[in-house]
C-alpha cells in the first residue's frame, strides 16, 4: 500500500470483472439440492445396516439402483465439497499463492476422493 | 489469512476517568475509543461521565456534550444530526448506527463507542472511508442511457416501476452495513460490500436505465459480488431500515436469469 500510487477507484477497480461466478453460485445451490435426498436416503440406509453381514452388504451395494444412488452420492458429495471448501479458502486466505494453491490441492483431493469411492461401488457392483 | 487478532500496536488500552459534577443525579458512563496514529501511542479508552440531566436524548449530543465541556480533544464526524448525511456512524453499544439517531436510554449500562469496525482509523471514531467511497463510484452510480434525452419532457417511468426503487434510493452512504459485514473485513479490497451493491442494484432496476447488461457484467465475479454469504449483518444494522442483503439477492437471481 505504502509504495501504492494508484487512485483509490484504480484499486477497487482492479483487474476489472472476472465475469464468472454465477456458474459456481448456482451449480453449489443445485448440488445441494441433490444433495438433500442422497444424504437422506443414504443416513436412512446405513443406520438400517450395523446388522448386516459383508455378504447382505455387499449384496446391497450391487442392486442397480443402490449402486446408481452411491456414485451419484459420492460424485455430489465431492463436488459440492470442493465447491464450499473454494469459497471458504477464498474468504479467509488472503495471500493470493497461499489461496491459489489450497484451491488446487484441495480440488485434487476432492477428485482423488471422489474416484476411489466411484471405483470402490463399481468394483463391488460388477463384481471386479 | 483473515486477521482474528490484533497487532501489538492496536491492542486497545485502558485510558482516563472523566468524572461527572459531584451533584448530578443521572448518570451515564460513556467508554470511548481513542486512538491518534499521529502519537505512536496505542489505542486506549476514556471514559466519560456524563449527566444526562443536562444533556440531550441521543449519543451524539452526549458525544458533542463530550467534546464540548469535557475533552476537546476528541474527534468524531458529524453534521446533520437528524439520520440523513451519514457522517456520525459509529459502533455504539456493539452495534454500528448512527450516534445522532441512537438513543441514550436504549442502551443499558455503560455506553461503548468505537469506530467503524475493520477501516483504518483517521483519528478516534472518525474512520477512513477512501475505498468505501471508491467502491461507490466503481459502479457508477448515475443513470447510463443510449437513447437521447427527448427534447419535449422527461424520461418518462411508470409508477409501478418507480416503486421499485424504494428501499434502495434512500441509502446515505453512512457504511454500516459494510463495516459489519465479515466478508467485507476479510476482503474488502475486492468484494464491493453491501452498501455500493445496493447501489449497484438501485441502477439495475431502474427502468430508465439501459446499461443494466453492463452492470450485471460488471459485477459478475467471485469477489465483487459472490463475497455476500447472507449473512444479513448488512440489513440487521442499516439505521434508515433498508435491506441491502435482499437487493445482493435480487442481482443473484438476475444473474441466473440472464443465462438460463
Amino acid at each position: 500500500m505504502m509504495n501504492d500510487l494508484r487512485t483509490p477507484l484504480a484499486r477497487v477497480k482492479g483487474l476489472g470483472s472476472a465475469k464468472e461466478g454465477v456458474s459456481h453460485w448456482w451449480s453449489q445451490r443445485l448440488s445441494s439440492l441433490l444433495l438433500m435426498p442422497l444424504v437422506l436416503w443414504f443416513g436412512f440406509s446405513v443406520a438400517s445396516l450395523p446388522h448386516a453381514s459383508h455378504e447382505q452388504l455387499t449384496a446391497w451395494i450391487s442392486m442397480p439402483a443402490v449402486t446408481v444412488a452411491l456414485v451419484l452420492l459420492i460424485l455430489t458429495v465431492f463436488f459440492h465439497a470442493q465447491q464450499g471448501l473454494q469459497v471458504v479458502i477464498e474468504d479467509y486466505i488472503s495471500v493470493h499463492w497461499q489461496r491459489t494453491t489450497l484451491i488446487v490441492l484441495v480440488s485434487f483431493l476432492c477428485l482423488l476422493l471422489a474416484v476411489i469411492g466411484v471405483i470402490a461401488v463399481l468394483r463391488i457392483a460388477l463384481g471386479g | 489469512m483473515a486477521e482474528f487478532t490484533l497487532p501489538a500496536n492496536s491492542v486497545v488500552k485502558e485510558g482516563k476517568s472523566v468524572k461527572a459534577d459531584p451533584n448530578a443525579k443521572n448518570i451515564k458512563r460513556f467508554v470511548i475509543y481513542r486512538y491518534d496514529p499521529a502519537s505512536g501511542e496505542n489505542p486506549r479508552t476514556d471514559s466519560y461521565e456524563v449527566d444526562l440531566d443536562k444533556c440531550g436524548p441521543m449519543v451524539l449530543d452526549a458525544l458533542l456534550k463530550i467534546k464540548g465541556e469535557m475533552d476537546a480533544t476528541l474527534s468524531l464526524r458529524r453534521s446533520c444530526r437528524e439520520g440523513i448525511c451519514g457522517s456520525c456512524s459509529m459502533n455504539i453499544d456493539g452495534q454500528n448506527t448512527l450516534a445522532c439517531t441512537k438513543a441514550i436510554d436504549e442502551i443499558e449500562g455503560d455506553v461503548a463507542i468505537y469506530p467503524l469496525p475493520h477501516q483504518r482509523v483517521v483519528k478516534d471514531l472518525v474512520s477512513d472511508l477512501t475505498n468505501f467511497y471508491a467502491q461507490h463510484a466503481s459502479v457508477e452510480p448515475w443513470m447510463k442511457t443510449d437513447s437521447p434525452t427527448p427534447p419535449d419532457r422527461e424520461r418518462l417511468q411508470s409508477k409501478a416501476d418507480r416503486a421499485k426503487l424504494d428501499g434502495l434510493y434512500e441509502c446515505i452512504l453512512c457504511a454500516c452495513c459494510s463495516t459489519s459485514c465479515p466478508s467485507y473485513w476479510w476482503n474488502s479490497d475486492r468484494y464491493l460490500g453491501p452498501a455500493a451493491l445496493l447501489t449497484a442494484y438501485r441502477w439495475i432496476v431502474d427502468s430508465r436505465d439501459e446499461a443494466t447488461g453492463e452492470r450485471l457484467d460488471q459485477l459478475e465475479d467471485p469477489f465483487k459480488l459472490y463475497r455476500c454469504h447472507t449473512i444479513m449483518n448488512c440489513t440487521t444494522v442499516c439505521p434508515k431500515g433498508l435491506n441491502p442483503a435482499k437487493a445482493i439477492a435480487e442481482t443473484k437471481k438476475l444473474m441466473v436469469k440472464r443465462r438460463m
